[in-house]
């Protein structure tokens, strides 16, 4: 078989057309485990706000989990808060300083268990900030306990056999929720389970930005990756079991646009 | 067989993970999975001819470890037919 050798940049004539990392990660090495969809998202995330000329004018406001590790990566200002209270202290962090691009980071874990009241708050105060929820239906850092978001039928390490409502009760969807109120401005659910995906997270990633730029009031961003530890399965087959179980749940797409042009009403 | 090669890679192969995200995520097909351990023991990808460039493993990523490269001009590689194996 033919190998390219891919040591070193190519000696024909080129250009190059992609980064190893996102300029605003000050490292290539983290700890997260192989097939993890939390790195994935994050470049999402750091590109766009690099591309939206926020670079040197963005804080960022992680919640606990996995994704915390990169609070040592990240060239970006930013503050590690209390489980859950993410979108309360980034609306200190907002009202203090309204002309910065304040985010969140979390995830279902941190927003939707521990801290469902202060996203839910946040939202009918109409927080002029952006939350990325970082969705993977698991407590993943603790070990792949079930969290509120966990569906129906999903092993976890304390719902072995599987998520029953009987047992467990419902899963809470967060964006439908956080849509439902008047407060928010942007609500999209999207995922990284392959490169179309990734393509419209970043789509979705940058209007939720935008909104917050224009002061249209809180966005919200839910992005469902990969957690193959958390879910006892092989790095490999994360991807299809993502779109097999929160996928079924979790319907892909726009929830809201405030800035959308009302054309379900223009008739 | 020669094979049109508009792009390439550069691989960080120590930093790979094994996860196989970028195997299944590449349209022409053209990543393999290594037969040995790269410093952490884990396999890593390997790039046969007829990289498009489009970045497709370097998004899926979770790990960092592509560059890519488009060439000016497409480099054509020989390469043996598919199925053709070496002599023993
Ligand atoms: C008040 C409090 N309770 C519990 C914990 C332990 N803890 C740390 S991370 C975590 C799980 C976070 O899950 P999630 O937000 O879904 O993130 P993931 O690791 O899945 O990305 C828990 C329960 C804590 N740090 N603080
Ligand atoms: S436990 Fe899950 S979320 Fe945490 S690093 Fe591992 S794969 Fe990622
Ligand atoms: S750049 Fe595209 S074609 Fe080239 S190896 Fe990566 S996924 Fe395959
Ligand atoms: S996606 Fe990255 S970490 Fe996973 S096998 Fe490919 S190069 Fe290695
Ligand atoms: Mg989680």
């Amino acid at each position: 078989m033919t190998l390219i050798d891919t040591r070193q940049p190519p000696e024909q004539a080129s250009r190059k057309v992609a980064d190893y990392k996102p300029s605003l990660l000050q490292s290539e090495e983290h700890g997260l485990c192989p097939g993890c969809g939390e790195p994935v998202a994050i470049r999402v995330v750091l590109e766009v706000i690099e591309e939206l000329g926020l670079a040197q004018n963005n804080i960022a406001v992680l919640g606990h989990g996995c994704y915390g590790g990169f609070i040592m990566l990240l060239d970006v200002d930013s503050t590690l808060c209390l489980h859950g209270r993410a979108p309360a202290t980034a609306t200190g962090i907002k009202r203090m300083r309204p002309d910065t691009a304040v985010w969140t980071l979390q995830g279902d874990g941190d927003m939707v268990n521990e801290g469902l009241a202060e996203i839910l708050h946040a939202t009918a105060r109409g927080e002029n900030i952006t939350c990325i929820l970082l969705n993977n239906g698991v407590f993943g850092d603790t070990g792949g306990q079930m969290t509120a978001a966990s569906v129906i039928g999903q092993r976890t390490k304390n719902s072995i056999d599987g998520r029953t409502a009987d047992d467990h009760g419902y899963p809470i969807a967060i964006a439908e929720l956080v849509a439902s109120l008047q407060g928010s401005a942007y609500v999209a659910r999207c995922s990284v389970h392959n490169a179309a995906s990734i393509a419209q997270t970043r789509r979705c990633v940058r209007k939720a930005f935008q909104r917050q730029t224009e002061g249209q009031g809180l966005s919200l961003v839910e992005i469902l990756t990969m957690c193959p530890t958390g879910w006892f399965v092989a790095p490999e087959a994360g991807t299809d079991y993502l779109m097999e179980s929160l996928g079924k749940t979790y319907p892909l797409g726009e929830i809201k646009d405030r800035a959308a042009a009302p054309a379900a009403t223009a008739e | 067989m020669r094979t049109v090669t508009r792009g390439t890679l550069v691989i960080a192969e120590d930093r790979c993970k094994g996860c196989e995200l970028c195997i299944a995520a590449c349209p022409p097909n053209v990543l393999t999975m290594s037969r040995t351990g790269n410093r952490l023991g884990y396999l890593y990808p390997e790039l046969k001819p007829g990289c498009t460039g489009c970045t497709a493993c370097q998004q899926v990523c979770p790990d960092f470890v592509f560059e890519v490269f488009k060439f000016e001009d497409p480099v054509l590689f020989d390469t043996p037919p598919e199925g053709a194996r070496p002599c023993p």
